[in-house]
């Protein structure tokens, strides 16, 4: 679709301003959506862990609060941006878009359904690991710019945590890598066709539990949220944000929630592919679903499973946390890697054929 | 070779886990702590010194203002002392009354304590829980004195007026109608005493809801398990009272070792730790908030049965009914001199202390036969418990601070007076 549009263009325009406005269009196809989702998750949040605390959650804005999102948004735009004295002006501004356009950009690679991706490259994994892994400059940067002991204390932090479970997210991927044989994300999710017991959550379900631990401290969601620690360093890195500069932060925590949620029900929940398929009667019932719905399901439900988790669980300490990323999740991946090889040469189930 | 420094980090008076107006100067090596400095006088209001200068009954209300989350425990301990001095006889179904209320202040509490120290290591959901429940029981303290905290409700002589015949009941609200709000008024049907009883039977289960997300919590046992481990002997040497002191091991209760009211009628346990360490506490207490509603069975049950008078008749101390007041010429003396100048306590000095939810709570009042008290001291439990701040803390890390804190249970009200 989007050849064709380029092509029609490049009859009027140059080449290069043809290409150029496709992408443009394909990024603002993407994006848009996804801001708009990432505004209606914090109104999701709120409801549901308000469900959780036997209270109501917002519900002034709009019919049931539905406005909610665009009502923070706007508080937070007419805000005044207040800068620490002695902070680093340029360093100060530059680390909120270091920690949302690495989250933004790794989005260039996630398909929604089949084909429907902006870039389909062959290195898509790797992509989605080393753009997301920048996101960690953002948090250190704005602790230093900040001059402030809390901020300080909070990028210190996240720079041990999020390197450390890095190591973890990146062993999981390399299993699935094992499994598919394809760093394309589409690719990877073609391996999973036919039915739920095809996916790849069962041979690497250790994995689905790693990559999600880690995706739940990649993002610094609770339990692993010490890098924010509301009750310890106040707010951690954003602590001296306000405004637009905390409300970019937040952006990216959310988008990068969404973007976790996204790959893990790309590489082990079966992507776009119904969980009904190959089944006699719910096979034909569901079959006019189309794919992006049982995407979107899939990634409704991990994000609920965030959201569960942050208003059931206490916070860890850093150094536990740090126990648990190196001691249990890191050997875990390795011993999985070899579990991996050995079911892969004796060919086993669906999932090695 | 460059000059490796502590990094010095001020903790408060601003911090969402302060505690209200804690100020901790931490020098921390990484994330270890080296030395904690607590600084108070923050909340000094100079309570001791204005109790001096106004008339007994009239600082009744300051006491609600020293420890906010158990205001009638403190009333207690001030309106005993006044009766010590007076040798005034409390009628009996006010000292049920009051040990009641002792005990609803004792679980409202130690819920304000759960949900905020659960608050302060990350799970926030038991925060909203214990506050739900907390609501219940500053209903009943409205409804016997009009106000949801500060009570003024204990007088010298007994309490200020009987339990109500009927509570207070939700109205009918854009978010609440129908069927919804029948459930809300479904136990405010009868007296205070049958929505208390009504709350009685159903708080057990709800304890059991905060244990079910704590107690065996991976996450809350290695926040709390070996952390601030304070030794028996070490917890006698700081002074430490109440829960506190049960956590490391030693039966150590007022209400038994020297019972006052009607407690030594009542049937309850203390429960004691083990290892003194925070998860103990924390177990001390949860238990504690099960042998108070226990409790309050009890009194509940004694007080259906046991009409009477619920203040001394002693109209030189306490004050003359309205209607004696408008037809009794001796009545109306009465009532004018007890709300202009007060009573007069004979010259001498008395203790008086209670088993407040953070600990002993005293009372040291000094007459020299004025009805203004020559000087007040107040025992505040938690003052003793913050000075042990840098000892429990010491080796630490930062988040393990605030699990101290949480688990001292501080309240600035009384550490600053």
């Amino acid at each position: 679709m989007f050849n064709a549009l380029q092509g029609w263009l490049s009859i009027f325009l140059w080449d290069w301003l043809a290409i150029l406005m496709t992408l443009v269009l394909q990024v603002v196809i993407v994006v848009l959506p996804i801001m708009i989702a990432v505004a209606f998750l914090t109104l999701a949040e709120r409801k549901v862990i308000g469900f959780m605390q036997v209270r109501m959650g917002p519900n002034r804005v709009g019919p049931n609060g539905i406005l909610q999102p665009f009502a923070d948004a706007l508080k937070l735009i007419m805000k005044e941006f207040v800068r620490p004295q002695q902070s680093n002006l340029y360093l100060f501004i530059i680390a909120p878009v270091l920690a949302l356009a690495p989250v933004v950009a790794a989005w260039a690679v996630i398909p929604f359904g089949e084909g429907a991706v902006v870039s389909d490259i062959n290195v898509g994994v790797m992509y989605v690991l080393a753009v997301s892994s920048i996101v960690v400059y953002g948090v250190i940067i704005a602790g230093w710019a900040s001059n402030s002991k809390y901020a300080f204390l909070g990028a210190l932090r996240a720079s041990a945590q999020k390197v450390s479970y890095e190591i973890a997210m990146g062993f999981a991927l390399v299993t699935v890598l094992m499994v598919a044989g394809s760093m394309n994300l589409t690719e990877i999710v073609h391996g999973q066709q036919g039915g739920f017991w095809n996916w790849y959550w069962i041979p690497l379900l250790p994995m689905l539990a790693v990559y999600f631990i880690s995706g739940l401290a990649e993002t610094n969601r609770t339990p692993f949220d010490v890098v924010e620690g509301e009750a310890e360093i106040v707010a951690g890195f954003h602590v001296e944000y306000s405004s637009m500069g905390f409300g970019v932060f937040m952006l990216a925590e959310y988008a990068m929630m969404v973007l976790i949620s996204f790959m893990t029900a790309i590489m082990f929940l079966g992507g776009w592919y119904s969980p009904f398929e190959n089944i006699p009667v719910l096979d034909p019932l569901t079959a006019w679903i189309p794919g992006f719905i049982w995407l979107f399901l899939k990634v409704a439900f991990l994000l609920f499973l965030f959201l569960w988790f942050r208003a059931t669980f206490p916070r860890y300490r850093y150094d536990q946390l740090m126990r648990l990323g190196w001691k249990v999740l890191i050997p875990l991946t390795i011993v999985w890697v070899f579990v991996v090889g050995v079911m892969h040469y004796f060919s086993i189930g669906p999932w090695f054929n | 070779m460059p000059e490796i420094r502590n990094y010095t980090l001020n903790f408060g008076p601003q911090h969402p886990s302060a505690h209200g107006v804690l100020r901790l100067v931490l020098e921390l090596d990484g994330e270890t702590v080296v030395r904690s400095d607590p600084h108070i006088g923050l909340l000094h209001r100079g309570t001791e010194k204005l109790a001096e200068y106004k008339p007994y009954n009239q600082s009744i209300g300051y006491m609600d203002r020293l420890d906010y989350v158990s205001m009638m425990s403190n009333e207690h301990a001030y309106v005993m002392a006044i009766e010590k001095m007076l040798g005034l006889e409390v009628p009996e179904r006010a000292q049920y009354i009051r040990v009641m209320f002792d005990e609803i202040t004792r679980i409202l509490n130690h819920l304000m304590w759960l949900g905020a120290h659960a608050l302060d290591i990350g799970a926030m959901t038991v925060f909203l829980y214990a506050f739900r429940e907390r609501e219940d029981l500053m209903d009943c303290y409205e409804a016997v004195s009009g106000a949801r905290m500060h009570a003024t409700y204990y007088r010298p002589g007994g309490v200020y007026r009987d339990l109500p015949d009927t509570m207070a009941k939700y109205q009918s609200s854009k978010w609440h109608q129908g069927r919804d709000l029948d459930k809300l008024n479904e136990t405010r049907e009868g007296s205070l005493l049958d929505f208390i009883e009504a709350f009685t039977q159903r708080f057990p289960g709800y304890v059991d809801e905060y244990e079910t997300l704590l107690t065996d919590n991976r996450i809350w046992k290695q926040r709390t398990v070996d952390i601030a481990i304070v030794s028996p002997e070490r917890a006698l040497q700081l002074g430490f009272t109440g829960p506190m002191l049960r956590g490391s091991g030693i039966a150590w209760d007022l209400r038994k070792k020297q019972p006052y009211e009607v407690y030594d009628k009542l049937d309850f346990d203390i429960p004691v730790g083990k290892t003194g360490d925070s998860y103990d506490r924390y177990l001390v207490r949860v238990a504690e908030m099960r042998e108070s509603n226990k409790i309050i069975k009890q009194c509940v049950e004694w007080l259906k049965n046991n009409p009477g008078p619920v203040i001394a008749a002693d109209h030189k101390v306490t004050p003359p009914s309205r209607e004696d007041a408008k037809t009794n010429m001796e009545a109306l003396i009465h009532h004018f001199k007890l709300f202009t100048e007060g009573f007069i306590l004979p010259a001498g000095e008395a203790y008086s202390a209670v088993e407040h939810p953070k600990g002993e709570f005293g009372i040291y009042m000094v007459s020299d036969g004025a009805n203004k008290p020559y000087r007040l001291k107040v025992r505040a439990p938690g003052f003793p418990h913050l000075a042990a701040l840098d000892e429990m803390a010491k080796g630490h890390m930062i988040a393990d601070v605030v699990t101290i804190i949480g688990t001292q249970d501080i309240v600035f009200g009384e550490i600053d007076r």
